[in-house]
């Protein structure tokens, strides 16, 4: 991938925080896909937020493969949070008929880590301090 | 009234009477005015026998009646409707409240219109081609009179409506934090799909705004709810939680209840509680807030 990047995938203590920073085509969508789920084994991550805060259209695709990524985390042992879905985009979803399923969906990355220390319990510093080895 | 027989010079070709153009109107004029009472008197009298204007007392009709008139016999010798329209727009302001319709507006301008037109035809009956000369003087001016005031009465009509319209677009959904995290939204009256649509709009960028977690939509006030406007609010809970908020309907009156139910529109995604209480004690357990009193026992 040549030029600025358009995902950026950050370990934060048992959680991966990725953000999609642009639009991205059905290509570029299935190859985040395949790294977040590659990264999710490689870094033992325990929750996954992904952040679309920057997207201002999500169109079938996209909102399909946010649903895959949901289910294959959940067979890997992450429990997986979209955040940031902006009004406009989460009306026109569901005018769709399209939804994230499983998925669990919070307002902000705030919210979403929030959410995971609730759910799979609060962040462990030991596994961002063992992080260098993993 | 004008005896300037022949005299000033014109600018058509005056006919055998050499009467100018120019000249017509002040004659004109000056008719219309020495007949003031009369012609006025049959005007109000033509309008009570088509049954207009009936939402207005005898007295109002006559001192309408009258400045209508006077307005109507200036613009015919000025030739500038600026003041009528003025007045036709402070009319319309006083009448359109009590119900007065446009086709009286526009039915009592083309009655006065006539009423002159007859007069002048009296008049000037026995002089054909004088008679010719004076109503195509009076014709345009006549139309240009019953166009503006049609035209002032219709805009002003316009303009109460985009007024009331704007109000109750900022009276219909406030959005009300409650708590932290926590939004009350209360509808009142009648949901249509541009109202629906504000709301949601509304209710989504109040999430953001306000990092809303939890909202109460109250629609106590809501008389009816028809299937488009259900499916609508089915889609704006749907859109709610993609944002991380949880909504909670409260106060589906029994009516709209059996509607929603013999309608189908599936409403098993959707959280429902009674009343707003209700609703509020429902946010406020979701949000992990425990209310007691100060004596320590709980409140349910």
């Amino acid at each position: 991938m040549t030029g600025p990047r358009l995902v950026s995938i950050l370990r934060q203590g048992s959680y991966l925080i990725a953000s999609i920073h642009t639009a991205l085509d059905d290509t570029q969508m299935t190859a985040f896909q395949h790294d977040l789920v590659e990264r999710i084994g490689r870094d033992r991550a325990r929750g996954v937020v992904i952040d679309v805060a920057a997207l201002d259209v999500l169109d079938s695709f996209a909102s399909w493969t946010l649903r895959t990524i949901g289910e294959v985390a959940r067979l890997r042992g992450a429990v997986t949070v979209v955040v940031g879905i902006q009004p406009e985009v989460a009306f026109a979803m569901v005018t769709l008929g399209m939804d994230t399923g499983s998925v669990h969906t919070a307002l902000d990355l705030e919210e979403g880590l929030e959410f995971l220390d609730r759910v799979v319990g609060p962040r462990r510093p030991a596994a961002a301090a063992r992080g260098g080895s993993a | 009234m004008s005896s300037t027989q022949g005299t000033a010079p014109t600018r058509a070709t005056a006919g055998g009477d050499g009467l100018g153009e120019d000249q017509l109107l002040p004659q004109l004029v000056a008719h219309l005015r020495e007949h003031r009472a009369r012609l006025r008197d049959e005007w109000s009298d033509r309008i009570q026998r088509a049954g207009l204007l009936h939402a207005m007392t005898p007295q109002e009709m006559a001192a309408e009646t009258t400045s209508v008139y006077d307005n109507y016999v200036e613009v015919l010798e000025t030739g500038s409707v600026e003041a009528l329209q003025r007045y036709a727009r402070d009319l319309s302001e006083r009448i359109i409240p009590r119900g007065v319709e446009t086709h009286e507006v526009v039915g009592i301008v083309l009655l006065l219109r006539d009423v002159l037109a007859r007069s002048l035809f009296e008049k000037y009956q026995r002089d054909f081609g004088l008679l010719n000369r004076v109503l195509d003087a009076y014709e345009p001016a006549a139309n240009r009179i019953a166009n503006t005031v049609a035209v002032s009465f219709v805009e002003e009509r316009e303009r109460v409506i985009r007024q009331q319209q704007d109000a109750l677009r900022e009276l219909s959904t406030p959005v009300l934090p409650v708590r932290e995290r926590l939004l009350i939204l209360p509808i009142i009256g009648v949901l249509d799909r541009e109202r629906a649509r504000q709301l949601t709009e509304q209710l989504l960028t109040g999430i953001r705004t306000h990092r809303a977690r939890v909202v109460v939509v109250d629609i106590t006030g809501v008389p009816e709810v028809d299937e488009s406007v259900a499916n609508h609010l089915v889609q704006t809970v749907d859109a709610s939680r993609l944002m991380g908020a949880s909504v909670i309907i409260t106060g589906l009156s029994p009516k709209i209840a059996q509607t929603l139910v013999t309608i189908g529109v599936d409403l098993s995604k959707m959280d429902t509680i009674g009343d707003l209480q209700g609703g509020l004690e429902e946010a406020e357990r979701l949000l992990g807030y425990r209310t007691a009193r100060d004596d320590g026992t709980a409140v349910p």
